[in-house]
């Protein structure tokens, strides 16, 4: 396969549309008589709702109708449901407190969903909802997770806003192994709340049609099948035979687009109430800030044990994790099995203990977000053994290349419930010291201080877990749902490849690398591969696209619907060419009977199959496969980043000057979108890292609500990547692929606080905002003077 | 956005017109600030009175020793303007740092300092060259100009036509930039010219102001060094998350060095 298979850096054939304003989003659909719905939002954090009158609202002009929760209570409308029940350390379940998509007696945070104005035009649903009178009894805020079980209780079915006291590893082995302890390094941290900022927003049309009793749904979802499940099966009570969820494109996604929202749900109900009028909802840019499942926030303590030759010999996490006002649908298992299990890292830790204490407050709900729990890991444990390195003036790369898993312990245990199939990780470690000229480091500082700057250098050796699975063990831990994927491969009769993918894309550029994939696999053309995805009633049941799972679970799936179609496809090529089927190889597209020249190509043997006028008996017609792909373990992608940084200590501003990137992602199938994924990835964590941070003020406003005070990260706050690979093939799974979207967003935090801090010789938390690094400049100069 | 009544007048008399016929009108002069918050629903003008089809209020032009920049002369057109970098290049500079690009193809200078944002660029460039703002119905020096949080000395119903610069013999603008907005959180333009040594801040305080004890130090010696003692003082200076008062204050003298460094 010349340059279109896999290993090519294809470019991506999606970019067409998109780069060219021909992409077809959610808004851009309009559908025949609809109404547009606009959501009257709580404007206060916490209290209760004693009245709501919307008599004034629904009297306006051009108002369709104003539903409030009561309105979803007549019908039946359930709770939003949260997909993961974990089990707190006595053995109890999770508290479920209640989440309906229009509130009934209270409101939680800042956005929570009040009421719902329909109207002929938005315009009109806005000035209507100025009309609603609501009568609110305010209550005490509640913000941060530290103190938040003293603050003022959100939900009765949960004391002291406690969602679950839960536990990981033996807390009595570990305080040992620390009591014994030649060296103990202890840290406070926080990982700042983030804002996801998918480009497009979040956006729905609901239908229903009186006629057939079925629903359609149009939304900007990263897996339609799942969101078609939680509203057939614990929302709305549809069944599954009618509705049908269709996610088109849709821009960008990094998890928030994972959940069954209210919004999309009140649509869908408001369009059977209102007799099958389309309802559409867009959000605008300030209700994704307010409204849009939020990520991270976590603070921790950390304490790491070490002996006198500085192996690690335990390590401790004690973390609480704000929730937000509602369990989102999988907001239990993130700081839990996404994130305890991975505090191994890429060491040998012999003990290993986390406490996780979840919190409700009165903020938005907080669930997945790139890398889910493991960029908190990651940073636990980058943060803690560098600054070990720093209390026991050892070299930060050394310390971490002295405890490092080795190459022969794969298969390893770690002490916190996860096999890593396979890992090397000094290459990865050696190659990102040689890129960043670790040796230069010593003069570059210098030279930076005689220009008055100050200059840094941080690691990070991360780990991450991707395409959660097998789906016995996650459903052992709680988890709601099994973690699989699906594929459909339909040979068409002129010799093309239509294939149904129950991975979902929304920016990762699916079509060109599983168009790749098959193109490889069945020897077709590349161009003669189309992708389809995103619509419940053309792919088989499925699971979506999230934790760097597509290419992993999904892209299996491919595989073993191709291995399908090619094992059907050899007993027709061994009936047509008279031949015995073990003689027939597949090889670059074409059957061949080992030993002759007799041959034919996949293509001629697809048109056969659709038109079997000489057909093997007892074979069925048509060549259209569909295989579902349960894998044995996580993949574990791992690597090394390192940062450089210049800070000037006269404004606090911090520049980054260089940024390593060795990741071992097994075999690569699109070398150029493994590495955009990267880059990507780091500019989001470089954002949590240096500028991003979700603020609210003590009454429970949200203060970064919009990009005037909401600090993304642009590409002038970025350098110019080094990005290279090792490899080392993933194990189970067909295609030794491991998995890469999360990565950079993973790595990238740790490396660069790691970098800013050792420019400052002080611990402060993210974001090291200017204001921050300029205080921290300002009392190292007067402590000097 | 509220439901409104567009105008769009070919002339200085009929925008002033129009803008007389109604209480609730307001000026539209790029609509960079004024846009938004109507979107949010936090401005509801009963018209708006679009000064973009008045051809006397745009371009860039030398009067005598003057640089005259029309009122609806967008931020880009001054940044790219020959003309400006010949009189005052860091006049250009400053326009180029406003926001981004599309803001600096739809804002105007005129629309910039009738809003008088505490964190826009141009208070600082008026009141450091001493430029006098013209409207259809008087002159007014920039000293006098800006007067308080999104206040200036505008009466009801006066319009700014251009902004007169006097040519400077060097002048210098640095400024640290909201890294959200990009507005200024501090912006210090030094010049100095036929009025004499000046400094003026924006972004620091609720309204731009001038440093004297600054500018007398420079008057003496217009060099970094000459002012690296002098601070303001924080009490009045404004405090978010993104900066506290003595932050601000710390970043007016290091904004005021850089920029006498830069002078040009």
């Amino acid at each position: 396969m010349p340059d279109t298979g896999i290993g090519a850096s294809v470019t991506r054939k999606e970019d067409k549309r998109f780069l060219t304003g021909r992409g077809r989003y959610t808004d851009d659909l309009n559908r025949p008589g609809q109404a547009i719905a606009y959501f009257l939002r709580s404007p206060v954090a916490h209290a209760v709702v004693r009245s709501i009158d919307t008599a004034a609202a629904e009297a306006a002009p051009g108002v369709v109708a104003v539903f409030t929760g009561k309105d979803m209570e007549t019908d039946g409308v359930g709770s939003l449901p949260c997909g993961w029940v974990v089990n707190d350390k006595h053995g109890e379940p999770h508290k479920a407190p209640p989440h309906f998509p229009l509130v009934r007696d209270k409101v939680r945070y800042v956005g929570d969903h009040v009421a719902m104005v329909i109207a002929e035009t938005l315009g009109q649903a806005k000035d209507a909802a100025e009309l609603i009178e609501v009568d609110y009894d305010e209550q005490p805020a509640v913000i941060e997770a530290a103190g938040a079980m003293e603050g003022a209780l959100l939900h009765e079915e949960a004391p002291s806003n406690l969602c679950y006291d839960w536990e990981l590893g033996d807390e009595a082995a570990v305080d040992d192994a620390i009591s014994q302890a030649a060296h103990v390094v202890k840290l406070d941290l926080v990982n700042n709340r983030l804002i996801p900022n998918a480009i497009e927003p979040r956006a729905a049309i609901g239908e229903f049609s009186p006629g057939t009793d079925a629903y359609e749904l149009y939304s900007t979802s990263q897996n339609p099948h799942l969101l078609k499940l939680i509203l057939c099966a614990f929302v709305l009570g549809i069944p599954e035979t009618k509705l049908r969820v269709i996610a088109p494109d849709v821009g960008g996604g990094f998890g928030s687009k994972i959940y069954c929202y209210a919004e999309e749900t009140a649509c869908l109900w408001a369009s059977k109430r209102l007799g099958g009028r389309p309802i559409k909802w867009t959000a605008e840019r300030s209700e994704s800030f307010l409204a849009d499942a939020h990520g991270r926030d976590h603070v921790s303590g950390v304490t790491l044990g070490l002996d006198a030759d500085h192996t690690f010999t335990a390590l401790k996490v004690m973390t609480t994790a704000n929730l937000g006002a509602y369990l989102s649908n999988f907001a239990t298992c993130i700081p839990t099995y996404l994130y305890a299990t991975l505090l191994a890292g890429q060491y040998i830790t012999p003990v290993i203990y986390c406490n996780v204490k979840a919190v409700f407050t009165s903020t938005a709900p907080v669930d997945a977000y790139r890398g889910a729990g493991r960029p908190e890991a990651t940073y636990v444990i980058e943060r803690i053994v560098e600054v070990a390195a720093r209390q026991l003036g050892v070299d930060p790369a050394e310390l971490r290349r002295k405890n490092f898993i080795q190459p022969e312990q794969f298969p390893y245990q770690t002490p916190v419930a996860l096999t890593y199939d396979i890992g090397d990780y000094e290459p990865s470690l050696d190659k990102a010291l040689e890129m960043i000229d670790y040796s230069g480091f010593a003069q570059r500082r210098a030279e930076s201080e005689a220009r008055g700057k100050l200059r840094g250098i941080g690691f990070s050796a991360y780990i991450e877990a991707c395409g959660i699975a097998p789906s016995a063990v996650v459903g052992a831990l709680g988890a709601g749902v099994g973690l699989w994927e699906s594929a459909q491969v339909r040979m068409n009769a002129t010799g093309s490849v239509t294939v149904m993918t129950g991975s979902h894309a929304h920016g990762q550029g699916h079509e060109t690398t599983f168009s790749q994939l098959v193109s490889d696999y069945l020897g077709l053309p590349y161009d003669q591969v189309e992708i389809v995805h995103g619509d419940t009633a053309q792919i088989p049941m499925a699971m979506g696209t999230y934790g760097s799972r597509s290419l992993a679970v999904g892209g299996s799936a491919i595989v073993k619907a191709c291995d399908k179609i090619i094992d059907k496809g050899r007993k027709i090529a061994a009936h047509l060419m008279e031949a015995d089927v073990a003689d027939v190889e597949f090889k670059d597209g074409n059957y061949t009977v080992a030993g002759t020249d007799r041959s034919k190509s996949l293509a001629e043997i697809a048109f056969a199959a659709y038109v079997p006028h000489n057909h093997p008996e007892g074979v069925e017609p048509g060549l259209d496969e569909t295989a579902f792909y349960d894998p044995l373990n996580f993949t574990y992608p791992a690597g090394v980043h390192i940062a450089e940084v210049e800070i000037d200590p006269d404004t606090g501003i911090t520049t980054i000057v260089d940024w390593v990137a060795v990741d071992d992602f097994g075999k690569v199938i699109n070398p150029m979108i493994v590495e955009g994924q990267v880059h990507g990835g780091i500019a989001q964590g470089v954002g949590q890292a240096l500028l991003e941070n979700c603020a609210y003020d003590e009454s429970g406003q949200l203060v970064t609500g919009s990009y005037m005070d909401y600090t993304m990260p642009r590409a002038d706050d970025l350098p110019s990547f080094k990005v290279d690979m090792t490899e080392s093939a993933c194990t189970h799974n067909p295609l030794g692929v491991k998995g890469c979207g999360e990565a950079g967003a993973i790595a990238a935090p740790a490396a660069l606080m790691n970098a800013i801090t050792d420019a400052l010789g002080v611990e402060i938390d993210m974001p090291a905002s200017t204001e921050k690094v300029w205080r921290v400049c300002q009392s190292r100069r007067m402590a000097a003077e | 956005m509220y439901n409104f009544d567009y105008h769009r007048p070919a002339s200085l008399a009929e925008a002033a017109a129009a803008l007389q016929g109604s209480d609730e009108a307001k000026l539209l002069a790029g609509g960079q600030t004024l846009l938004a918050t109507m979107k949010q629903r936090l401005a509801s003008p009963s018209d708006l009175i679009d000064l973009s089809g008045i051809g006397e209020l745009k371009g860039i032009g030398v009067e005598g020793d003057a640089l005259v920049i029309g009122a609806m002369t967008t931020h880009a057109e001054v940044a790219k303007s020959d003309v400006v970098m010949d009189h005052c290049p860091a006049l250009a500079k400053l326009a180029g740092g406003i926001g981004d690009p599309q803001v600096r193809h739809r804002g105007t200078i005129g629309g910039s300092i009738a809003n008088a944002d505490p964190a826009a660029d141009y208070p600082a460039g008026l009141l450091g060259l001493g430029a006098t703002v013209v409207t259809d119905k008087r002159e007014i020096p920039a000293d006098s100009y800006f007067t308080g949080l999104f206040e200036t000395a505008l009466e009801d119903g006066e319009i700014v036509t251009q902004v007169r610069f006097p040519k400077p013999q060097r002048a210098g603008y640095a400024k640290f930039a909201n890294p959200a907005s990009r507005y200024a959180i501090v912006g210090v333009f030094v010049s100095q010219g036929p009025g004499g040594t000046r400094v003026a801040v924006t972004g620091a305080g609720p309204s731009a102001f001038r440093v004297g004890e600054m500018e007398q130090a420079l008057a003496g010696n217009f060099a970094p060094d000459a002012i690296a003692g002098i601070s303001v003082p924080s009490d009045s200076l404004n405090s978010d998350i993104h900066a506290a008062a003595d932050y601000r204050a710390h970043l007016v003298n290091v904004m005021a060095r850089r920029a006498v460094e830069s002078a040009a």
